[in-house]
């Protein structure tokens, strides 16, 4: 696994997930911290697309050898795609959580909820 | 038998911390879990070596005229077949047959055996064992304090082990001293990962200078999670998984370690059970269609996940599971219910790895 980082251009979510924002469409995934905690990544199990998912409600699970994890909607909306290759990779989560591991896309339904979401600087300070 | 106090540390604890380990509370000892990650101690240990510090589990002495005539009583294998420096598994029954613990017994003498416990079942085993003691003719004695155990393991186990001994290493299922680095130590053909390998019982204060060693030999840590996905995939029976008081041996599948004519504690319902056939049976499963189980899945139509995760050698789902009796062959389809959510699973021969099937 990589060093420990949170890219200054994404806003995170309290549960460990991050969101990168583009127009009405959000990409999801969990935070360095999330993945670290978890352990190398054995299986996601992606909700369908066509699914809503509710800001602060789990919407999907992934699993380590040891435990099974919810991973937290930061943002509500409509999931347009999510990331098949993790099928075959799962391991992609840990190894680049936030390139090739990213989970699912959203179609925010409320794109004024990113407001509620924290900064790089607030994350990490969450962190302790 | 809960953990009182403060967590026990074995004498690694400071080499663990060292290597980078997650340590987690285990059965009232801090253990290192995973070192650099269980995916890759895993693999380590099926194509390499890798050393897992088992320091947490126990020791219990019989020694005594009578010592082979009362483990008769209480363990559920033929003692009298074990020879000087043999080495046996058995499980120790209530009298209804319910497994109270899973051992290996080692002859260390005519008259001196030493039996390894879990650690989360020492303490209940010691007083199950001294109570049971009365009426023979020895002496059992706690011993969890004076052994650090290593396990070893792994094809290149052996010859690692081996090149810091005296002697030649005894062989499977054997347990005999050696002199490694200067130190005496019990060197048992024992393990529980599947692969070739030894266990070292080391006195504590030897046991940082044999770890060391172990390490610069090229020997790597491996932890407990480690430790469990191994076992899973060559379907060791984890005892508070897959063994508990309210179910027997037989359908555990450890008829085979049951000798019922020996007339130990519990050999009455273990052989009526044996007789009947069991209402249940522990399965080996794999996951046809993608997803994990896990402890405590509901099967459907009957039965419980009793150990479930992700075979790293075998890269499916795997576990083992209680199951009616009629759906326990080879090739039933299972349901299990994982979170709500109905998967597919198939009843495995087993073990579930092999070199062959990898």
């Amino acid at each position: 696994m990589a060093d420990a980082s949170y890219p200054e251009d994404l806003l995170y979510h309290p549960e460990h997930d991050w969101a990168r924002i583009d127009g009405e469409i959000a990409t999801l995934g969990i935070t360095w911290y999330a993945q670290d905690a978890l352990g190398e990544i054995v299986f996601f199990d992606p909700p369908e697309v066509g699914t809503t998912i509710s800001k602060d409600a789990p919407y999907a699970e992934v699993e380590s050898v040891k435990a099974v994890s919810d991973v937290v909607a930061p943002l509500s909306g409509e999931i347009v795609e999510v990331n098949t290759a993790l099928s075959d990779t799962p391991e992609k989560v840990n190894e680049d959580v936030y390139g090739e591991g990213w989970l699912v896309k959203l179609r925010l339904s409320d794109p004024s909820e990113r407001d509620a979401l924290l900064s790089q600087a607030d994350y990490v300070a969450t962190l302790g | 038998m809960d953990p009182v106090g403060p967590p026990l540390r074995t004498p690694l604890f400071d080499r663990h911390v060292a290597a980078g380990a997650r340590v987690v509370p285990f059965a009232g000892w801090e253990m290192p879990v995973q070192y650099t990650g269980v995916l890759e101690e895993h693999r380590t240990v099926r194509t390499a070596v890798g050393v897992f510090d088992v320091s947490h589990m126990g020791e219990v002495e019989t020694t005594g005229p009578g010592a082979a005539d009362f483990l008769q009583r209480v363990l559920s294998n033929d003692v009298s077949k074990m020879a000087l420096g043999g080495a046996q598994y058995s499980l120790l029954c209530r009298e209804d047959g319910g497994v109270l613990d899973d051992l290996f017994t080692y002859r260390l003498g005519p008259e001196r055996y030493l039996t390894v416990t879990n650690a989360a079942n020492h303490a209940k085993d010691l007083g199950w064992l001294q109570q049971h003691a009365d009426g023979f003719d020895c002496t059992v004695t706690d011993r969890a304090g004076d052994f650090a155990m290593l396990a070893v393991q792994g094809p290149l186990a052996r010859e690692t082990v081996q090149a810091m001994a005296d002697k030649p290493l005894p062989g499977k299922f054997t347990a005999e001293p050696r002199t490694i680095r200067g130190h005496e130590v019990l060197v048992c053909g024992t393990g529980y990962t599947g692969e070739d390998g030894v266990e070292l019982l080391i006195r504590p204060e030897d046991a940082v200078n044999v770890w060391d060693e172990l390490m610069r030999r090229g020997a790597a840590p491996a932890g407990l999670a480690a430790r469990d996905t191994l076992r899973l995939e060559v379907c060791f029976h984890l005892y508070g998984n897959d063994l508990m008081e309210s179910r027997g041996p037989i359908e555990a599948g450890l008829g085979w370690a049951c000798k019922e004519d020996t007339g130990f504690i519990g050999s009455e319902a273990v052989r009526a059970t044996r007789e009947a056939g069991p209402a249940e049976k522990l399965v080996p499963f794999v996951m046809t269609a993608g997803g994990l189980a896990r402890q405590g899945n509901p099967v459907v139509g009957g039965g419980e996940v009793t150990s479930g995760t992700m075979g790293p050698s075998l890269g499916v789902g795997i576990g083992m599971a209680y199951v009616p009796a009629e759906r326990a062959a080879p090739g039933t389809p299972l349901e299990i219910d994982v979170r709500g959510k109905q998967r597919p699973a198939e009843v495995h021969t087993k073990p579930l790895y092999t070199k062959e099937n990898a």
